[in-house]
C-alpha cells in the first residue's frame, strides 16, 4: 500500500491523510494507490499539509504500517521518549516500530 | 561577558520583526514553502522528523543565568520541557510550532540571544575553548577574537551565500578542547616572540570527506585576524564549487588546490583586503576584550577542598578542572546520566545549572563541544554545596572523558537526515559501561556517535567512533578506532563490516578488553591502538 504523509504547516505535527482528512494517527491513514500524487498537489497547495510525500507501507493486522524505519518513528515519536510519543501509556507500543 | 550594543540589539530584533512577517505570510498563503524555507533556515527553524527544530545559538559556548533562564523557558512554554544542547555549542528543541517562532526568537532577543546563522551556507555560530578566560593553560582569553569574528561574520553580505556552511573554532591554549582542525577555519592564538598572534589552519572537517586542517599560516598578528579571516573566506567564495553540494566546502577546495596553491592565493588577496581597512580601531576590540574580563576572583581564596565524602572526592577528581586563579576551580556539568541522553537537559535542570552560575560561578555558563556544560569560575570552598545539588538534580555523573561522556548526534530519533537511531547505542553502551570502576579503569576513552555520514556526532574523532547506517532499511552501525578531535588530532579507521544495534555494543567491549590486555603503563586507548594498530582490535572483534 502506499501512504501520503506530511507535516502540519502550523504545528509541525507528522499527519496522514485519511482518505477525506488528515490525522496525526496512522491508523487512520488509507491507502492513496496511483491517487498520491494527485492528492499532494491539491492539499500542499491549500496549505493544509507541508512537505509531503507518499511511502510504501503494509496492512497488518494493528493498521497501516510504513515499510521503513524513518516513518515508523515519525508516526508513534522517539524510540527513546517513550513518554512522548502518541502512546505514553503503551509500554510494547516501540515494538511496532523497531 | 560581552553585552549587546545598540546595533547589536536592534539588528537581532530587526530580524525578529523581519521573520515574524515572513511566517505570517506563509500562514496566510501569501508565500510558498519553497519560498520560505530559505527565510525559516536562515532563522535555525528546520522541519525535522516530528516537528519543526529550532536551533539557538550560544556564542562561543557563552551565556549567563538570565540567558540559561530563557532556554529553559523556551523548553517549558514552548516545547516539551527539556531542550538538546549539541557538539557545536548550540541548544536544539525538537518540538516548535512555526506559529510559535517568532514570539521564541522575540523572547530570546530579550536577553540578547537569537537563532540567527545556524543553518544555511554562511557563517555559522562561532566556537572555542568551554574553558577560555578560566583555564590554567591558556595565553590569553580567545573569546574577544571569537566576539569579533561574530559581530564580523553576522549578516556579512558577502558571505551569507556561500558555496556550503562554515563553521570557525578559535582557541588559545595548546591543549585542543574545542576539535579546532576539524572545522573550516581553526585559529589558535599562539605565543612568538612575546607577541601574541593567530596560527590558522584551514580546511578541516567531518561530514562524509573528513579532513585534517593544514597549517596555513603559523602567525598572522592579531592586529590582521580580521583581515587574513576574510581573505580565506573570499578564496573560497570564488572557488568553492557550487556544482556538487559533496564538494563544495572549503576542505574540498585545499585539497584539490593543495596547501601551498590556496595559501599563495590568500596572501595575495590578503594585501587587497587589509588596504580596505576592516580590521577594528584598537580602541574598538579594547571595547569588546574589556568585557570578557576576569570577575572579581578573590585570589585569597582557600585552595584546600575537604574530601571526606567519598562520592563527592570521586567527583572532584573527574569533573573539576584547574583554575588560573588560585582557590578556585573550573565544574564540568556532566550531561551524560547512565542510560540518559546525551547532551539532553530538562527546564528543571537548566533552571538549576543557572541558579548556580549565578549564585557561585559569577553568573556565567559555557556548552561544551561534547554536550556537557561548564560552570567556569568556582571557588573551590563552593564545591561541596554545588556536588550536592548537582546530585539531587541527577547532574552529578562523574564520567568527565570516560567511555559514558558519550557524544552522540540526535539520530534518527530525531533528525530527518539521519539513517540510524544514535541514542540508543550511546544509552546501551554507557549501560554495559555503568560501573564508575570499570570506566576508572579504561581511563580516557573519547567515544563519538553519530547517525548519519554527516559527522554531527564526530565518529571521525572518536578514540572509537559509531557510523550509523542504513543497509537495505535496517539499521547497522560500523566502527572506527584511532579518531581524535584534540591537538593530536587524527581521524578513526573503520573496522571492517558493521553490526546490529547489540552487536556494536559487544563489539566495543572486545575493543576495550584488547586495550586492557595490550595497553603498557599510562597508555590511554587511543595510545595503544597508535602503537599496536588496528591488527590485534581487528582480530578481537571479528576472530
Amino acid at each position: 500500500m502506499k501512504l501520503l504523509t506530511g507535516n502540519d504547516l502550523k504545528s509541525g505535527a507528522v499527519i496522514w491523510w485519511t482518505g477525506a482528512d488528515w490525522s496525526i494517527h496512522i491508523e487512520d491513514a488509507v491507502d492513496v494507490d496511483e491517487q498520491g500524487e494527485a492528492i499532494l498537489a491539491v492539499e500542499e497547495a491549500a496549505r493544509r499539509v507541508n512537505a509531503p510525500y507518499i511511502i510504501a507501507g503494509e496492512m497488518t493486522p494493528d493498521g497501516p504500517r510504513p515499510a521503513h524505519i524513518k516513518d515508523r518513528i515519525r508516526a508513534l515519536g522517539p524510540t527513546v521518549r517513550p513518554d512522548l510519543t502518541l502512546k505514553p501509556a503503551d509500554p510494547t507500543a516501540g515494538d511496532w516500530v523497531i | 561577558m560581552y553585552q549587546y550594543d545598540e546595533y547589536d540589539q536592534a539588528m537581532v530584533e530587526a530580524r525578529v520583526a523581519e521573520f515574524s512577517d515572513q511566517v505570517r505570510r506563509r500562514l496566510a498563503g501569501e508565500i510558498t514553502e519553497d519560498q520560505f524555507k530559505p527565510l525559516r533556515l536562515m532563522n535555525g527553524l528546520y522541519l525535522q522528523l516530528h516537528a519543526y527544530m529550532l536551533r539557538v545559538a550560544v556564542p562561543y559556548g557563552t551565556l549567563d543565568s538570565r540567558q540559561m533562564r530563557m532556554l529553559a523557558h523556551i523548553a517549558r512554554k514552548y516545547d516539551r520541557d527539556y531542550g538538546h544542547f549539541t557538539t557545536r555549542q548550540n541548544i536544539q528543541y525538537n518540538w516548535i510550532k512555526l506559529e510559535d517562532a517568532p514570539a521564541i526568537l522575540a523572547d530570546l532577543a530579550s536577553v540578547e540571544m537569537h537563532a540567527i546563522q545556524t543553518s544555511g551556507n554562511c557563517i555559522r555560530n562561532i566556537s572555542s575553548d568551554q574553558w577560555a578566560g578560566a583555564a590554567a593553560d591558556e595565553i590569553t582569553d580567545p573569546r574577544p577574537w571569537a566576539e569579533l569574528l561574530r559581530q564580523w561574520s553576522s549578516f556579512h553580505p558577502e558571505f551569507s551565500y556561500l558555496p556550503r556552511k562554515f563553521k570557525i573554532a578559535v582557541i588559545a591554549a595548546d591543549e585542543d578542547r574545542a576539535a579546532m582542525r576539524l572545522h573550516d577555519i581553526g585559529i589558535q592564538i599562539v605565543e612568538k616572540d612575546g607577541q601574541h598572534g593567530a596560527a590558522f589552519y584551514v580546511g578541516g572537517g567531518m561530514g562524509r570527506t573528513p579532513m585534517i586542517a593544514p597549517l596555513i599560516k603559523d602567525f598572522v598578528p592579531l592586529e590582521d585576524l580580521l583581515s587574513y579571516t576574510e581573505a580565506c573566506l573570499r578564496v573560497y567564495n570564488r572557488y568553492g564549487r557550487r556544482d556538487n553540494i559533496y564538494k563544495a566546502r572549503i576542505k574540498i577546495l585545499i585539497h584539490e588546490l593543495g596547501a601551498d596553491e590556496y595559501r599563495r592565493q590568500v596572501e595575495e588577496e590578503f594585501v587587497h583586503v587589509k588596504s580596505l581597512g576592516i580590521d577594528p580601531p584598537k580602541a574598538e576590540f579594547d571595547r569588546i576584550a574589556a568585557q570578557f574580563a576576569m570577575p572579581p576572583l578573590d585570589a585569597s581564596a582557600p585552595d584546600a577542598i575537604d574530601r571526606s565524602d567519598p562520592d563527592f572526592a570521586l567527583w572532584v577528581d573527574r569533573q573539576v578542572a584547574a583554575h588560573k586563579m588560585p582557590g578556585h576551580a573550573i565544574v564540568n556539568i556532566s550531561l551524560k546520566p547512565v542510560g540518559g541522553i546525551p547532551g539532553d537537559a530538562s527546564s528543571a535542570q537548566i533552571d538549576l545549572m543557572a541558579d548556580l552560575a549565578e549564585r557561585y560561578s559569577h553568573d556565567e555558563l559555557r556548552v561544551t563541544h561534547a554536550q556537557n556544560i561548564v560552570l567556569p569560575h568556582v571557588r573551590k570552598a563552593d564545591l561541596y554545596a554545588i556536588w550536592q545539588k548537582l546530585d539531587e538534580a541527577g547532574l552529578a555523573t562523574p564520567n568527565l572523558d570516560l567511555i559514558s561522556d558519550i557524544i552522540a548526534c540526535p539520530g534518527l530519533d530525531y533528525c530527518s537526515l539521519a539513517n540510524a537511531r544514535s541514542i540508543p547505542v550511546a544509552q546501551k553502551i554507557a549501560t554495559r559501561f555503568a560501573d564508575l570502576d570499570r570506566q576508572k579503569e579504561l581511563g580516557e576513552l573519547k567515544l563519538k556517535i553519530s547517525g548519519c555520514i554527516n559527522a554531527c556526532g564526530h565518529h571521525h574523532a572518536g578514540h572509537i567512533g559509531i557510523l550509523g547506517v542504513d543497509r537495505k532499511g535496517t539499521e547497522n552501525y560500523q566502527l572506527l578506532l584511532g579518531g581524535s578531535g584534540a591537538e593530536d588530532v587524527s581521524l578513526g579507521t573503520i573496522t571492517g563490516p558493521g553490526f546490529d544495534e547489540d552487536g556494536i555494543v559487544d563489539a566495543i567491549e572486545r575493543v576495550t578488553d584488547k586495550y586492557l590486555a595490550e595497553r603498557a603503563e599510562g597508555e590511554r586507548f587511543l595510545d595503544t591502538y597508535r602503537r599496536v594498530g588496528m591488527a590485534p582490535f581487528k582480530e578481537a572483534i571479528y576472530g
